[in-house]
């Protein structure tokens, strides 16, 4: 197989064009993403594939399979191009409709668009959904456009435009001085520059160096990783090679977690077709460089998103981190300078490698630059991947792009970063998505995980949620953490429990900062942090259970005394309809009553009053 | 291929023999390829004897002590036996905050199994897994290979049942 030229690229992308600007035919780009996969797309795209062999339609009409869209909460989601109509939650019943009337009749499928939950308007152009208006692709600029497993058409989209030009016509000296202009910060979570880390590594003596990709996406609720390996896995490729030919690297790794399968197909499918086309290999582009990548699949350990533990992973050793200095862009993978990204900063590179760091710096906040992809989760209307630039607020985040708070209900707090992070009441809502403003407010930006929670959530509850996430994830090395998480999450069980006495909120504070000044590693410095964000703003949840042995959001069993109010009781017989162990009595016109020893506390009967009526 | 048997053990087949044999021919000399090893061999046998280990690390050329440390280091390495069913609820924080613990008590009370154990008919395992990145399905159960989306107490008795 002939390797490929920069000419070869500009021919690819000419006779591609078409394709990408949906100029010669009808395109259905239906998600491939792993949230639209579980809910059948891929019965869907066979249905659709049938129904258009059927009518002979094959030559006009092209079923291509996509990376993940984003909105994954719609799934199986699929457009229509050109017009960009956007259907969501397709089954293959809707098919044969959909073709006859969308595609032979000219008349988009009204029942099938997406529905705004605010107005309840069918709106059909994909980016006149507030979802998508709001947002500005970046990172994620070719989800929903590329066939993740098609080499052409990521060159079609400017695809290794970027290491064309940073291997034949910049020295590493000035690629490292774009991406530093760019402002480029990790966006792993810790958001260290980029140009200064490459910086470092480029200097650091040495003829074996490594460029590694962390794509162990480890934070509960953060997806954006997962996304952008599969929607877009040629840019990660071409991130990591020009950050080799930055440092002076010859072998690069990809940490995956062993729990994203489609990623790694994708990411194998990719590094095959960048070898085949001397893409990655000896003498890339003609410009003499060499470089190739390889795939290492983790184990299921948290800690390996640290930098020093994931190292020592690919050793085939325990995950344990260790100190620092020295710095692993001095002694990292097997001693050698290592240069470790995340896959969405990566991904980042290639863009600004061809339009300019300043181009990059364009939008955003004074310290942190370009955009950022967050994913939106938990109680909030549209579910998925968002990316805005830098300085969007907390609010335009969760109201405007995640259209509010489902069944009505009020917001309460949302979690960001992860079980590093902390909760943000609505008081802070309008604080922008910038590394220093959050932290200002008790949490951090993270990996980009945004869970929205409505007032049904025990902010108690969360606390002793994310404890337990992190004891259990503790590697052990450093006593502060291994004991302190212990002794942390002891204490909240015993609050849930309604076992909670005077002195602990104090013993919680006092072993945080403990924990938080003498652990080892980003894991354990940051993990008091959702017990002191909680506290900070919550305290009264903590003191409600501690000293009057309540929970005011109901969720602690515990402390609900599962019985039913008969002033607040509308005898509606929802809760007895719904109760699985047919322990709630209840006659039309009667209030209800809960058999105790039928109960199995299993709360959905609080779930299912809507008047609060449940004690 | 003709291969003597280094062991007998209950759980593990001839043919497993013969793969495991192949993993170990693939990676003995690679560095850092243990991980890789462990994982592939649970792949062959479904979980990790104790007694494989060992040999494995004689293999290897690293101490019982150091494989075993790896194995239990991490999440995805199980030295139990598994079920015919593998039931993977994600505990991650959208999954939780959607009501992840009410489908846990529910599975838990209505097959006597355990989070991290096997029923003793050995139907289901059940495992709580860290997040799956699916959150926009938000809560997740995956059952052997397939994911199911949106599962509520109510709901997930029916949905196990498919599953003999």
């Amino acid at each position: 197989m002939p390797k490929l030229t920069v000419d070869d690229l500009k021919t690819i992308k000419a006779k591609r064009t078409p394709r990408m600007e949906f100029g010669d035919k009808t395109y259905l780009l239906i998600c491939g993403g792993t949230g639209c996969h579980a809910t059948g797309s891929i019965s869907v795209k066979d249905a659709l594939a049938k129904a258009l062999a059927d009518r002979e339609l094959e030559e006009k009409v092209q079923v291509i399979e996509t990376g993940c869209n984003g909105f994954c909460a719609m799934g199986p989601i699929m457009v229509v191009q050109p017009g960009d109509i956007f259907y969501q939650k397709l089954s293959v019943d809707d098919i044969d409709e959909l073709i006859e009337s969308h595609i032979i009749g000219g008349k988009p499928v009204e029942r099938l668009l997406y529905k705004d939950p605010q107005t309840k308007k069918r709106i059909a152009v994909q980016t006149d959904i507030p979802f998508f208006a709001n947002q500005m692709p970046r990172a994620l600029r070719n989800k929903g456009l590329i066939d993740p497993e098609s080499l052409e058409d990521y060159i079609a989209r400017d695809g290794y435009q970027g290491a064309a030009k940073a291997l034949l016509e910049m020295t590493p000296a000035q690629i490292i001085e774009e991406v530093k202009t760019s402002g480029l910060r990790g966006r792993g979570g810790a958001g260290f520059p980029t140009g200064i880390k490459w910086d470092f590594a480029s200097k650091s003596p040495g003829k074996e160096k490594y460029v590694l990709c962390n794509a162990d996406e480890g934070d509960p609720g953060a997806f954006m990783d997962r996304s952008i390996l599969e929607a877009d896995p040629h840019a990660v490729l071409e991130g990591m090679l020009i950050a080799a030919r930055a440092i002076g690297a010859s072998e690069g790794i990809i940490y995956a977690r062993t729990e994203y399968p489609l990623a790694i197909k994708r990411l194998e499918i990719a590094i095959s077709q960048a070898r085949e086309k001397g893409l990655l290999g000896e003498d890339i582009l003609g410009s003499g460089f060499c470089f190739d990548i390889s795939i290492y699949q983790g184990a299921g350990a948290f800690v390996c998103g640290e930098e020093t533990a994931l190292m020592r992973s690919i050793e085939g050793k325990r995950g344990m981190p260790r100190p620092r200095p020295p710095f692993p862009a001095q002694k990292g993978l097997w001693e050698k300078p290592t240069v470790l990204n995340n896959v969405e900063t990566l991904a980042n590179i290639p863009q600004i490698i061809v339009n300019g760091g300043a181009w990059y710096a364009s939008v955003g906040t004074e310290t942190s630059k370009g955009t950022k992809v967050f994913a939106l989760s938990g109680d909030v209307n549209n579910i998925g991947l968002v990316e805005v630039p830098m300085g969007t607020t907390l609010r335009t985040l969760i109201f405007d792009i995640g259209g509010g708070i489902p069944k009505k209900r009020k917001f309460k707090a949302v979690q960001l970063g992860g079980p590093s992070g902390g909760c943000v009441p609505e008081r802070y809502l309008d604080t922008p998505v910038d590394y220093e403003a959050i932290a200002k407010v008790g949490a951090i930006m993270g990996s980009g995980g945004v869970i929205v929670m409505d007032e049904k959530t025990c902010m108690v509850d969360m606390a002793r949620f994310f404890m337990e996430f992190i004891q259990d994830e503790s590697c052990g090395k450093c006593t502060p953490c291994r004991e302190g998480t212990r002794r942390l999450l002891e204490i909240l069980v015993k609050i849930c429990e309604g076992k909670g006495e005077k002195g602990d909120i104090e013993a919680l504070e006092e072993l945080s900062q403990v924990i938080r000044s003498s652990s080892l590693c980003g894991l354990g410095q940051t993990s008091p942090n959702p017990v002191l964000s909680t506290l900070r703003y919550f305290r009264d949840e903590f003191e409600a259970h501690i000293y009057e042995k309540r929970c005011p959001a109901k969720r602690c069993v515990a402390l609900l005394k599962f019985e039913i109010d008969p002033e607040l009781c509308a005898k509606c017989g929802l809760c007895a309809k719904n109760c699985p162990a047919d322990a709630i009595q209840w006659e039309k016109k009667q209030v209800a009553r809960i058999d105790k020893d039928k109960c199995i506390k299993c709360l959905t009967c609080y779930e299912k009053c809507r008047f609060g009526a449940i004690q | 291929m003709n291969l003597s048997i280094p062991f007998q053990h209950p759980d593990i087949t001839d043919e497993m023999w013969s793969s495991i044999e192949k993993i170990l021919q693939d990676n003995q000399n690679k560095p850092g390829s243990i991980i890789t090893v462990l994982r592939e061999c649970q792949q062959v046998v479904g979980y990790l004897p104790v007694e494989l280990l060992d040999y494995i690390g004689r293999r290897m050329n690293l101490a019982p002590s150091e494989v075993y440390g790896i194995a239990s280091f991490y999440a995805l390495f199980s030295l139990k036996p598994k079920g015919r069913h593998t039931i993977r609820l994600c505990l991650g924080t959208a999954c939780y905050v959607k009501g992840i613990k009410e489908v846990l008590s529910r599975i838990e009370a209505s097959y006597g199994v355990k989070e991290g154990d096997t029923s003793e008919d050995r139907r289901f395992s059940l495992e709580a897994v860290r997040c799956l990145g699916a959150c926009g399905l938000a809560p997740v159960m995956v059952v052997d290979q397939d994911t199911h989306g949106g599962v509520s107490a109510d709901k997930v008795i029916d949905i196990l049942e498919r599953y003999e």
